[in-house]
């Protein structure tokens, strides 16, 4: 039943074995038919669009609640949201974009392209990342509900600061539903960054030593770890939280030697490096487009690659610059003034090197490089304001003005959206086999371009006219009504150019140009199967020899057999040189992770609403995850993990 | 008459980081803003321009075609110096931040004038505290200052955190339950400027405004001086009226009126009501009007407040409005 090579070899793809093989492997890797295959699927592209398209969603619900803003702040002492409604929606949209939207979307992106990256049929550990994908939208589901049914919307921020988050002065439910959504989506991409990491350190096709990884996978890895290292702290501030609320505690309350510091400590040491979470799998994406459309790996790999480290590790060493207006000693403010400049090196390093890359190259000028461009163009504008703010007093001057609303949207949009769509449009033929449309694709970015600067940019002169952050209203004599205009109509232009690119996405999936296999002529393991990817993702597990693999090989790459076809068997390879180690049996489809899911949702919501939701849930969550772990029958004995002692040979 | 119009013109107060009259605020905008802005002006367009040029530059026959490693040497020369130059620009950027700062944080100096910022939701209580405890008096969401004299806040807050930020005169500092922040706050020139919260601090976060009346010395000492005064008793019937209607009413319960039985402090200090150019936190200028329609519906005004609606009769308002106004 071992796969052999077969004559049939595409240019600079994996050839395709046997034809009754390629059977046996689509049977064997495929979703089982109907709703419950559907649902049962562990299949990491499965799960991975499912994250993309939910994740897309609550991007325009955060969106139109951005509008709704915009809407109410363009005149002053406009009456369209009250305060009540105001207050719930910048807590909804932040939440929404940095939790449900910003995190999962560059995850499941990962999730996508990280195993076809590194040459692999499926993420490791399959089940957990279908349970983290229903975690996230029965949390994000739950956030929602509790809005639009229950009139609980959070409405105190998404940072939640306490007092304000406590159940003094946050009375019934919104706060709890805060701390409790966002722990559901702490879980999720938990369990995305563990299996990112184990897919990376053991999944990859031989040959691909660490430094032969592409770019985004290792801004993937290193994200990764950021999740592991940021989670854990907003988890704990969620939990304290939820229990000073739920069975007064005092963590925060000074009257009972708590500090509220602590909790801007604990949220922060999160909420900063969150914002490296969403920005350094961007960076990832600038790398794989650079390269694509110059033609050229990117400059310097060394240094992009330490690049990306040292972002990850700085990140967590800047955590006060959100705290300077809190009166801390000036020693200490000035430390993490020094980290905060310190952390603007590493991603002027990874600019010069694109644009060095640039330079060296042939640019194609396709839609996905012209994000990148326009990512650069805008993201360094916030760039240059992130710097400014990493100094005490100017930012104690600017900080929780518009200012900081300019300077985190030019970062956030400018330095993860732009990647992101640019990101998109380049994927968008890998993942459905056809094109986006180019036409419609250049309206799309000229209008998204234009309505972000619109926004945004004056917003930073707000800043300085005095307008605080999440104010629901201003008096007209403060004179900020025109520029709050100019920005709302910013805002109508941006919403004009995500229609566009739903119009875009529409249209071309029904009509759009075939894509190929490798439509960009691009460098990546992704390119050297089909558009879109069948089951398995490789026929063949490729074999690489070098950065870049399908531009090295095109006749056809190397490939190595010796996995079966009629179980799920995924190679293992060594950690720092991805020599052929062993087999692994992966799991078949499944129902428990939803099960799993399930018990999890029961359990965090009815916590809320009684401590008995912890008897209640507990249990249930036992029998899901025995159920997940029972070992089943014939699959389970045929399971076993081969060594491979004996060298493997590597066809080519 | 020409005062309340110079009144109105003034309301709701200047604001601007970019105009500043407070020493801190110009040595951020003349020694921080202005070179980071010119920096980052010069940077950007070098940048911009080398990806444009990088992008549409000329290129010579596609030899270079299929031949993935470029001129090396160049290329790392380059991004090797800009690497530098960043390096260096932001260490500059890390002293001046640091000489900024030290000038910034200074202590009051002798003899500051000090006064304690309390923030409540949403408002704005300004206690200022002589050194003999008999002097002191309390006011709400105004700050006056003699010109050119410092003050020493002390800015603390018994429910959540707020953030006191009057951009023409000083940066902001937070007012955190538990903690008491200190901060030298002097203006240099006459003029009223507006300030506003600025930590998110609930419903009612967008209107919670205050100003800063800096005044010529012997003019704030006369403001001083004043406020000092007990409320005087109502002259005519109608305001001896009206504080009956008051003291009748729940007023007493959350607000102070010093030489009289009210003696609430859960609202603002209304001794010298009459004498404050805004009410209502800096929402409302401070008209018999305005004045009537926050009385009977504070929560038109702003949505959340703690004040409940009161529903007086006419005669009733009508008196304790001219009551109000005898508290100069």
């Amino acid at each position: 039943m071992t796969a052999t090579v077969a004559p049939t070899v595409g240019p600079g793809r994996v050839p395709e074995p046997l034809p009754e093989l390629i059977g046996q492997l689509e049977q064997t890797w495929r979703d089982e038919p109907g709703i419950l295959g559907w649902i049962k699927s562990v299949d990491h592209k499965s799960i991975a669009l499912r994250y993309m398209i939910t994740a897309f969603v609550f991007f325009l619900l955060a969106g139109l609640q951005a509008l709704g803003m915009r809407a109410q702040l363009a005149r002053p002492e406009n009456t369209l949201l009250g305060p009540d409604l105001y207050n719930q929606f910048f807590t909804v949209h932040g939440t929404t974009m940095m939790f449900l939207f910003a995190v999962p979307v560059m995850q499941a992106v990962g999730l996508y392209f990280v195993p076809m990256m590194v040459g692999t049929r499926n993420v490791a550990f399959p089940k957990l990342n279908a349970y983290g994908y229903w975690t996230y939208l029965f949390g994000g589901l739950f956030i929602y509900a509790e809005w639009w049914f229950l009139n609980s919307g959070p409405d105190v921020g998404w940072f939640s600061y306490v007092p304000l988050a406590n159940s003094v002065f946050t009375p019934g439910k919104r706060a709890d539903v805060w701390a409790q959504g966002v722990t559901f989506t702490e879980i999720a991409s938990l369990a995305a960054a563990v299996e990112i990491i184990v897919t990376v350190f053991k999944l990859r096709a031989p040959g691909m030593t660490l430094n032969r990884l592409p770019l985004f996978v290792w801004a993937m890895v290193v994200q990764s770890f950021m999740v592991l290292f940021a989670m854990p702290w907003v988890a704990t501030a969620t939990q304290f939280l939820a229990w000073e609320r739920l069975v007064s505690t005092h963590f925060f309350d000074p009257t009972r030697g708590g500090d509220p510091l602590l909790w801007q400590h604990l949220f922060w040491f999160f909420g900063h490096p969150e914002v490296y979470i969403i920005f350094v799998p961007a960076l990832g994406m600038v790398s794989s487009v650079v390269t694509a459309f110059t033609r050229r790996h990117v400059f310097g790999y060394p240094a992009m690659v330490l690049s990306l480290i040292s972002t990850g590790v700085l990140g967590f060493g800047l955590w006060v610059h959100h705290m300077f207006a809190t009166g801390i000693p000036q020693l200490s403010e000035s430390f993490f003034t020094a980290a905060s400049m310190v952390i603007a090196i590493p991603t002027g390093v990874q600019i010069f090197c694109w644009i060095a890359t640039i330079w060296d190259g042939r640019p194609r000028f396709t839609v996905p490089f012209l994000w990148v461009i326009g990512f650069v163009v805008v993201f360094i504008i916030g760039g240059f304001s992130g710097v400014m703010v990493a100094s005490v007093p100017f930012d104690r001057q600017v900080h929780d003005s518009y200012f900081i609303v300019a300077h985190f949207h030019y970062v956030l949009i400018g330095g993860a959206v732009f990647p992101l769509l640019g990101a998109f449009y380049y994927w968008f033929p890998k993942v459905t086999g056809r094109m986006l449309g180019e036409r419609l694709g250049r309206w799309q970015f000229w209008l998204f371009f234009i309505g972000m600067n619109l926004t945004f940019f004056p917003m930073h002169q707000l800043g300085f006219e005095g307008m605080p952050r999440r104010v629901y209203t201003y008096l007209p004599e403060t004179g900020w009504g025109p520029l709050n205009l100019l920005a709302s109509i910013g805002a109508a232009t941006l919403a004009v150019s995500v229609i566009l690119l739903i119009v875009n996405v529409w249209s071309s999936l029904r009509r759009g140009l075939p894509a190929g296999d490798n439509p960009w002529d691009a460098d990546t393991l992704e390119w050297a199967t089909t558009s879109p990817p069948r089951p398995y993702n490789f026929a063949l597990i490729p074999v690489v020899d070098g950065r870049g693999p399908v531009w090295r090989h095109p006749e056809g790459l190397p490939v190595f057999g010796g996995l079966r076809t009629d179980v799920r068997d995924v190679l293992l390879t060594t950690l720092l040189d991805a020599e052929p180690d062993s087999r692994h049996r992966h799991p078949v489809p499944t129902i428990w992770p939803l099960h799993a899911a399930i018990a999890t949702t029961i359990t965090f919501v009815s916590l809320i609403y009684t401590p008995w939701g912890a008897v209640v849930g507990f249990p249930l969550l036992f029998i899901a995850f025995v159920g997940w772990a029972w070992p089943r029958g014939r699959d389970h004995r045929e399971q076993q993990v081969i060594e491979a002692e004996r060298p493997v040979e590597v066809a080519s | 008459m020409t005062l309340l119009l110079q009144q109105a013109l003034q309301f709701p107060g200047r604001l601007s980081a970019l105009a500043p009259t407070g020493p801190e605020a110009i040595l951020i905008r003349d020694w921080l803003w202005r070179p980071m802005y010119a920096t980052a002006l010069v940077t950007y367009v070098l940048v911009v321009g080398a990806l444009l040029w990088a992008a549409f530059r000329r290129r010579s026959a596609p030899a270079e075609e299929g031949a993935p490693e470029g001129p090396k040497r160049r290329l790392g020369l380059g991004v090797g110096i800009a690497t530098a130059v960043t390096t260096v620009v932001l260490f500059v950027f890390l002293v001046a931040t640091m000489q900024v700062s030290r000038a910034t944080t200074t202590g009051p100096g002798p003899n500051p004038i000090r006064i304690r910022v309390t923030g409540h939701q949403w408002w704005w209580e300004v206690e200022y505290r002589d050194a003999r405890q008999d002097q002191w008096f309390t006011t709400a969401n105004e700050l006056h200052l003699p010109v050119g004299r410092p003050a020493e806040l002390e800015l603390v807050s018994p429910d959540v955190i707020h953030s006191f930020w009057a951009p023409n005169i000083h940066t902001k500092l937070d007012l955190i339950p538990g903690h008491e922040n200190l901060m030298r706050f002097q203006a240099d020139s006459a003029g009223v400027f507006r300030g506003q919260c600025a930590e998110f601090c609930g419903a009612q976060h967008g209107k919670m405004a205050f100003q800063v009346v800096a005044q010529p010395p012997d003019s704030f000492a006369a403001w001083e001086s004043r406020q000092r005064q007990p409320a005087p008793e109502p002259a005519d019937s109608l305001a001896r009226r009206g504080r009956d209607v008051f003291m009748g009413g729940s007023c007493p319960l959350c607000h102070t009126v010093q030489g009289t039985g009210a003696g609430g402090r859960l609202g603002p200090d209304l001794t010298h009501l009459a004498g404050r150019r805004t009410i209502a936190a800096g929402t409302l200028p401070n008209t018999r009007g305005a004045l009537a329609g926050w009385i009977v519906n504070p929560q038109g005004v702003k949505p959340g407040a703690k004040m409940p609606p009161n529903p007086l009769s006419p005669d009733d308002l009508q008196a304790i409005l001219a009551y109000l106004e005898t508290l100069k």
